[in-house]
């Protein structure tokens, strides 16, 4: 390492040896607004170099150029300004706001770009978006406000993970995007404080090419907060507390109403009624309420902020606590994160910077989304028992299938703890020599220890056969994971301006990217003392290391080695064009296919700086375009190879023992999924920029998709720890256009407003499915029954595929008219027979809806008047299908109160099936088992007040703003379970609920404290 | 290790963007775990893959399962109608190619097949002290496996010595049943030739294991001679029967005098329903298990295969094994006050010698991780062969199989009066209604049914020329190219 930093050095100052050409005059300035207020952090910079300074924080500058250089000056907000340096006066300069905001700087990958220069489809979210919608994760900030982003909650449990899908979902594999943290790769954003974001970038079309193999599901760059230089120190202090509920409880039957229908169900199967005395059963107990509370959440937040001449720096702290709505304190998620930066300038041409992120969180989590989880346990438990019996102990649940407890005596034997501690970093170092060139080295680093800890304690029993029960000794899991990866990315970059108006900037870089890690899993039985808290593994009657039982190590080593070059051309700012050609070698594949080229094409037409054109409306027009291939390699390590890491686990002597045995079959062949993409787009601004509009038609084909098929059982697959190999064998189409509009009004110096208003729809559909069935099942549904989910040429990833229902038989001539149905009489569903053969069976099962939105939107209003400000954030998903699977439908489990409008009679329903015990198919998967989940929610509503400026300087401070603020305030919906919004996120299989956590509504109050 | 990675990737690319070949190494990762294809350098090496060949025999509880609930000796029963229509069908005589059961059955016997296949594909890449005994294991797997599938669905893919390779299922064809028997008794020849008559391990295979199932081997294909010839030498010794019935299917009767072949289960680890296959638990004893039962001696269920009545009534008064086979629940319930619920297909009985027991630790899913073994063959069912092979070879022997019947008898009824005296037809008919009193509930009455041509005369819904093979499930047929014709009648 040491040699390997000498030499760095040299080469960078024998470059810097050949910087100091012609003759230079030092020049200085001060940059104001057009109210004469002085401008800190302005950029000054040569034209056609990367040569630069920036003004302090009394908008002074100086800098020694070269003679007769242009000087360009700009600032986020204002427009740039040219000025050409004759001598060495000082110079003033005013610069004026620009509402267009052309001029910004967008990070687009491995370099910056104007936003008027920018050809691919890029989003940005800035910190103030973030703030005004205070997140407890920072995906919840791109919900709704990125037009092609998808943001869906797995749950609303503390900690819970979101999905993020950028412009569908384009694999039946891993969908997720990757995710650059100041150049560094973070896989779980829950580590990150949303206040230390300062910019969110989202590269949705073929120009994230620039990341090859990981770009194909798009690529987010965060930027966190850095301090300026030139500044005095300031302080940041964000706090804020709320309260958290849920927003809904489902109507299931009182005690009364229960029994009523139970009676009726064991009568109509010819059994003695369970409640021959419905009198006294009143309401019984509400499971709902016994597991749903109303929950703390707080966060706090400082950052400090300075800068000196040649350097700055930044630091921040955050602590956040929130509790479940289920279970209180037994489903926490606790953070603490500590931040740095600094940024030296060692010379005006070398430049150092370096950040580092520490987080520490603890997580305690109960049982969700499944058959036998706290809320599906809540709803179908029967509510004419008590939560605990005369002798104090908690009821049991008998009789109610083998997964339904009670709720409350699971909330209070769920004994768990994850606790991650990582640290995150950052180093580069950057020099400019040449006028014309940058060397750039960043070196970027993860490591994590995730360390889990959980405990059934003995002598659980929740009645008879109870899948929970824990009747022997007591078992105590720990498994303790390791992760490190490191980023180290080289970067040449050259920047010149040809006679006047021909601006290139050229990249040529290589990255090399690896990551690996360690799990160590033991389970301990029998171990002394019978709490969480005393378990340990020392002392255990018998601990059991899964490496013993997988046959070897378990860790795993990926890398992925790339080289990459870009160029960027503009003719006077007007036309654009852009190519980049990256090369991608990745561990995942075999010798054969390891190494994989990807490219992207794009441009743009500034049509409106064309000499002919003239609109006083319509003051500014791009056309965009862009092509490229994408790639992705996300798919478990060393698939190409046959490896001893099944399970060959026997017995002898009454003891375990470990053997070894074939995994996953290998298939030498296996690459990259390729991705064929393309987008259209158009920029307008209008009315002097008061309006904004973006609109975008994209179009990817994933091919040579990686699927897992279903192969012959003859070779073994089905081994304990086999599985079949993966192949490239599909092929998804992911189409869709996005809009996205905005108006900003300045009414007076006292009222301004702002409408943001986005919208995205989405075609998916399976091309191809090249395995001998022709789809991939997944995802689960009522007992023993077929997977409810498939991936199959010709429907959207994931769609349901069930029996059709027409009504229900309300006669008997009508059930004998019908074909042969299993058990069918009169009050049953009826279903449709597809394949007209006069059986109702399995081939005649249908598509009967998918959980894809075809429409997403989001609608943005801000509204500030005097010292206060208002905003609210409104989001709606269109056609999305949701399986409500919540029911375990066993004779004695509680219901939803649909069943009271249930057929009792010819003619009194033809919605909803009779109840009975008896034999009868209304079970069976069909569209009965399927809801439209379209819904609308209000996310976010903030009303804020900031002390005014006189206030302010009387107290000696920058910035104090009360807020109060409701997120999730309501939906509007026609699904009856908890939450439209919630699904886990699997491309095949999403979208079923078996008793989602709800997304809570939280009311908070806060304040943001700057001086 | 990683800063020479650096130091290499750093002079070769960085000074020199350009060559697009520098420094590539840096992605030749190789895997942690061991590669199949070098493997077999170290005699522990060979005892570790027997290990995973051996696993698979805990998979048979689906055979074991299924077998008995498709003889007339029990229903499906379960949760409803509709609780694993694979199971139901089956019951009923009425299952299709399309059958998520046969299939698992399908895909694990040739699971454990390739894995014994693996070491025999490498038998001969080192030498050491002690590898024909573990050869012997892994033919005798083999063989184990080779007959549950030729018991099941006839003619399979045959392979010896070598596993069948992603590529192979396109070219196999199936292999007349008659030939997968002949490798079966090559195997057990040399098993039986190879292993001791003990091990000191409890679980592991015996010569007089490989013996005992060669001899039913025979007695499958009609063999009687050679059946009796080999069984005789499994009743040589060691073995003998257990004194009290009742102890058999307990813990204390596991790994018993009795035990010829034993699958080894334990409570200590589980699994998930995602993979059955995977528990070191007897899966079948949870499935067996009675429907929320609360009370003594046993724990609760899922009700599944349910013996009827006809089969708790066939025995006759006297006989010890009627009550400790066969749990009649509202009996039991009466007298201990036990409670439980009723599931579908309700009998009022269940199948006592694999019923989960009180007191097991049952870790991971309770229902899936019972330590109940699965007494695969008995030296009662050693006799009970040997008299019918002795009664059916072609010079009939009907005094040593009486002998070897009434020994049986004389343990059930603890006495000499209910001996058998018949002799020739009539001993035959005596000799089967005894191995469905004395093997109620163990998985054979199905198989010895069809073998001996009464399955059409026993068991509801059978139809002949049909139901004597399970269908190849149809997604195989296809998975495999589409070249094999299915078992007859489906």
């Amino acid at each position: 390492m040491r040699s390997l930093l000498s030499f760095m050095v040299i080469v960078l100052f024998s470059a810097g040896l050949f910087a100091q050409t012609g003759e230079a005059i030092q020049v200085s300035g001060t940059v104001t607004d057009m109210t004469g207020m002085p401008l800190p952090g302005v950029n000054v910079i040569v034209k056609g170099t990367s040569r630069g300074t920036s003004t302090d924080f009394d908008g002074v500058f100086s800098l020694s150029v070269p003679q007769s250089a242009t000087l360009l000056f700009s600032y986020l907000g204002f427009q740039s300004k040219e000025i050409t340096i004759t001598n060495s006066d000082a110079i003033n300069v005013q610069l004026q706001e620009d509402a267009s905001a052309l001029d910004e700087v967008v990070v687009v990958g491995y370099g910056t770009q104007k936003r008027k220069e920018i050809t691919g489809a890029v989003s940005v979210v800035s910190s103030e978006t973030i703030e005004e919608q205070n997140p407890v994760r920072i995906e919840q900030a791109l919900q709704g406000r990125v037009a092609g982003v998808n943001v869906s909650s797995t749950s609303g449990s503390p900690g819970s993970a979101s999905t993020i899908n950028i412009r569908g979902i384009s694999t039946n594999g891993d969908n997720r995007p990757l995710i650059l943290v100041d150049g560094a790769v973070i896989e779980d954003l829950s580590v990150l404080n949303p206040n230390d974001i300062e910019s969110i970038n989202v590269l949705k079309d073929a120009t994230a090419g620039i990341y090859g193999v990981r770009a194909a599901n798009g690529v987010i760059l965060i930027t966190t907060k850095t301090g300026r230089k030139n500044s005095d120190l300031r302080v940041n202090v964000d706090s804020y507390v709320g309260l958290q509920e849920t927003t809904r409880k489902l109507p299931v039957l009182n005690a009364t109403e229960y029994g009523a229908i139970i009676n009726e169900a064991f009568a109509a199967g010819n059994q003695a009624p369970p409640f021959p005395n419905l009198s006294g059963l009143g309401m019984g107990t509400d499971w709902q309420d016994e597991v749903f509370r109303q929950a703390l959440l707080s966060d706090v937040n400082a950052t400090v902020y300075a800068g000196g001449e040649k350097s700055s720096y930044s630091i921040g702290l955050g602590y956040l606590d929130q509790d479940g709505i289920v279970g209180g304190s037994a489903a926490n998620f606790e953070r603490f994160t500590g931040r740095g930066s600094y940024n030296l300038d060692v010379t005006d041409a070398l430049k150092f910077k370096a950040s580092g992120i520490y987080t520490h969180s603890n997580r305690s989590t109960l049982l969700e989304n499944t058959l036998g989880s706290v809320l599906f346990n809540a709803v179908n438990m029967d509510p004419t028992k008590p939560v605990r019996d005369a002798n104090g102990d908690f009821t049991r649940a008998t009789g109610l299938g083998n997964e339904v407890i009670n709720p409350v005596a699971q909330i209070a034997n769920t004994f768990n703890a994850t606790q991650v501690d990582k640290i995150t970093g950052t180093v580069g170092l950057s020099y400019e020599f040449l006028d014309n060139f940058k060397i750039e080295s960043n070196y970027q680093f993860n490591y994590s220890e995730v360390r889990n800890r959980s405990f059934t304690p003995s002598g659980l029993d929740y009645g008879a056969g109870k899948v929970f029960n824990n009747l022997g000794v007591n078992q105590y899991f720990v498994n303790d994971s390791f992760f490190r990866d490191y980023t180290w990315d080289n970067l040449l970059t050259y920047t010149n301006t040809f006679a006047e108006d021909h601006n290139i900037t050229a990249l040529l870089g290589m990255s090399a990217f690896r990551t690996s890690g360690a799990f160590y899993n033991f389970q301990g039985l029998g171990v002394p003392g019978n709490t969480f808290e005393e378990a340990t593994l020392e002392g255990a009657d018998q601990v059991i290391d899964s490496r013993t039982v997988n046959g070897g190590p378990n860790e795993f080593d990926q890398r992925l080695l790339s080289y990459f070059t870009r160029l960027q051309y503009n003719y006077k700012e007007k036309y654009l064009l852009s190519a980049l050609l990256r090369r991608d070698g990745s561990s995942n594949f075999g010798p054969e296919n390891k190494f994989g080229y990807f490219y992207a094409l794009s441009g743009g037409w500034v049509l409106s700086d064309e000499d002919f054109y003239d609109s006083d409306v319509v003051n500014f027009v791009k056309l965009r375009g862009s092509y490229g291939l994408l790639g992705n390699d996300r798919i478990p390590a060393f698939a190409f190879v046959s490896t001893l890491n099944g399970e060959g686990t026997y017995v002898f002597d009454n003891e375990l023992v470990f053997g070894k045995a074939a995994g996953r079959l290998s298939n030498p062949e296996i690459k990259w999924e390729r991705q064929k993409t393309y987008d259209i787009g158009v920029d307008l601004e209008l009315f002097n920029a008061a309006i904004k509009i973006t609109a975008d038609y994209f179009n990817k084909r994933t091919e040579d998709l990686l699927l897992t098929p279903q192969v012959s059982g003859i070779l073994g697959v089905t081994a304990p720890g086999a599985s079949a190999p993966i192949v490239n064998a599909g092929s998804i189409e992911n189409r869709g256009f996005e809009f996205s509009i905005n108006y900003n009004q300045i009414i007076n110096d006292d009222m301004d407003f702002n409408i943001a208003y986005n919208l995205t729809t989405l075609k998916n559909e399976v091309l191809k499915v090249g395995n001998a069935s022709g789809f991939i099942p997944g995802g689960g549904f009522g007992f023993g029954q077929e997977p409810p989910a498939r991936m199959e040429a010709g429907f959207p990833i994931g769609y349901f595929y069930g029996l059709q229902t027409d009504g229900i038989f309300q006669s008997q001539a009508e059930v004998d008219a019908h074909a042969t149905q299993t058990d069918a009489t009169l009050g049953d569903l009826r279903f449709v027979d597809q394949n007209n053969d006069g059986v109702i069976d399995g081939d005649d099962r249908v598509n009967i809806g998918d959980p894809i939105p075809d429409v997403t939107m989001g609608l943005n209003f801000g509204f500030n008047y005097k010292n206060f400000d208002f905003t609210a954030y409104a989001y709606a998903s269109i056609g999305n299908d949701i399986v409500r699977a919540y029911d375990r439908n066993q004779n004695l489990t509680n219901k939803t109160n649909y069943v009271l409008n249930r057929w009792i009679g010819p003619g009194s329903t033809d919605s909803y099936p009779r109840v009975t015990t008896g034999p009868n198919s209304n079970l069976l998967f069909s569209d009965f088992y399927v809801e439209d989940g379209s819904y609308l929610r209000m996310q976010n509503m903030q009303l804020g007040y900031s002390l005014g400026n006189d206030v302010i300087e009387q107290l000696g401070i920058t910035k104090l703003r009360f807020y109060v603020a409701v997120a999730n305030a309501f939906t509007l919906t026609k699904y009856q379970g908890f939450d439209p919004s919630a699904t886990s996120g699997a491309p095949i299989g999403g979208g079923i609920d078996q008793g989602f956590y709800p997304v809570p509504r939280i009311y908070t109050a806060g304040l943001n404290f700057k001086f | 290790m990683k800063t020479k990675y650096i130091y290499r990737l750093f002079l070769g690319c960085l000074t020199s963007l350009t060559l697009l070949s520098c420094g590539d190494d840096f992605v030749d990762v190789a895997p942690l775990n061991e590669n199949s294809e070098d493997y077999f350098n170290t005699p522990e090496d060979y005892e570790l893959a027997l290990v995973g060949a051996y696993d698979l025999l805990q998979a048979t509880y689906l055979n074991v399962l299924l077998g008995e609930i498709a003889s007339d000796n029990t229903l499906a029963g379960g949760e409803s109608a509709t609780d694993t229509p694979g199971i139901q069908e089956v019951d009923n005589m009425t299952h299709t190619p399309v059958n998520q059961q046969l299939r698992d059955i399908w895909g694990w016997m040739f699971s454990g097949v390739n894995r014994a296949n693996y070491i025999l594909e490498f038998q001969d890449k080192i030498d050491f002290e002690g590898k024909n005994e573990i050869i012997a294991q892994a033919r005798f797997l083999r063989a184990y496996y080779y007959f549950e599938l030729v018991k099941w669905f006839g003619d399979v893919p045959l392979a010896v010595d070598k596993r069948l390779l992603f590529g192979d299922q396109f070219t196999v064809d199936r292999t007349p049943a008659a030939e997968v028997y002949a490798q079966i008794e090559l195997d057990l020849m040399y098993a039986a030739e190879n292993l001791p008559a003990t091990q000191q391990q409890e679980g592991r295979i015996t010569s007089g294991a490989a013996r005992a199932l060669l001899g039913k081997a025979y007695l499958y294909q009609d063999k009687f001679t050679e059946a009796a010839n080999a069984l005789d030498q499994v009743i040589a010794g060691p073995y003998d029967l257990v004194d009290d019935y009742s102890i058999l299917f307990l813990q204390e009767g596991e790994n018993s005098i009795e035990s010829v072949f034993e699958v080894q289960y334990t409570d200590k680890e589980g699994a998930g329903f995602g993979c059955l296959q995977c528990s070191e638990g007897n899966v079948a004893v949870g499935f067996n298990g009675i429907r929320n039962y609360s009370g003594p001696e046993f724990d609760s269920g899922f009700s599944f295969n349910v013996p009827v009545a006809e089969a708790y009534n066939a025995y006759e008064p006297g006989d010890t094994r009627q009550d400790n086979a066969i749990l009649d629940i509202e009996a039991f319930a009466a007298q201990t006050g036990a409670t439980y619920s009723k599931g579908y297909e309700h009998t009022g009985y269940y199948n006592r010698k694999y019923l989960p027991l009180k007191g097991d630790a049952n870790l991971g899913d309770a229902n899936l991780t019972n330590p109940n073994n699965y007494r695969s063959i008995r030296f009662a069912d050693v006799l009970l062969m040997a008299a019918e092979a002795h009664n059916r070879k072609a010079n009939p022997n009907d005094v040593l199989a009486q002998q070897y019947l009434n020994r049986v008898r004389r343990r059930a009824f603890g006495d000499q009066d209910h001996d058998i005296v018949a002799t020739g037809a009539a001993l035959t008919d005596f000799i089967f209604a005894e191995r469905r009193l004395e093997l109620v509930g163990e998985g054979h009455r199905f198989f010895d049914l069809v073998r001996t041509g009464r399955a059409a005369q026993e068991i509801p819904g059978f139809t002949p020329n049909k139901n004597e093979l399970f269908p190849i499930p149809a997604i195989e047929i296809e998975l495999a190219g589409n070249r094999w014709e299915q078992n007859q009648g489906y």
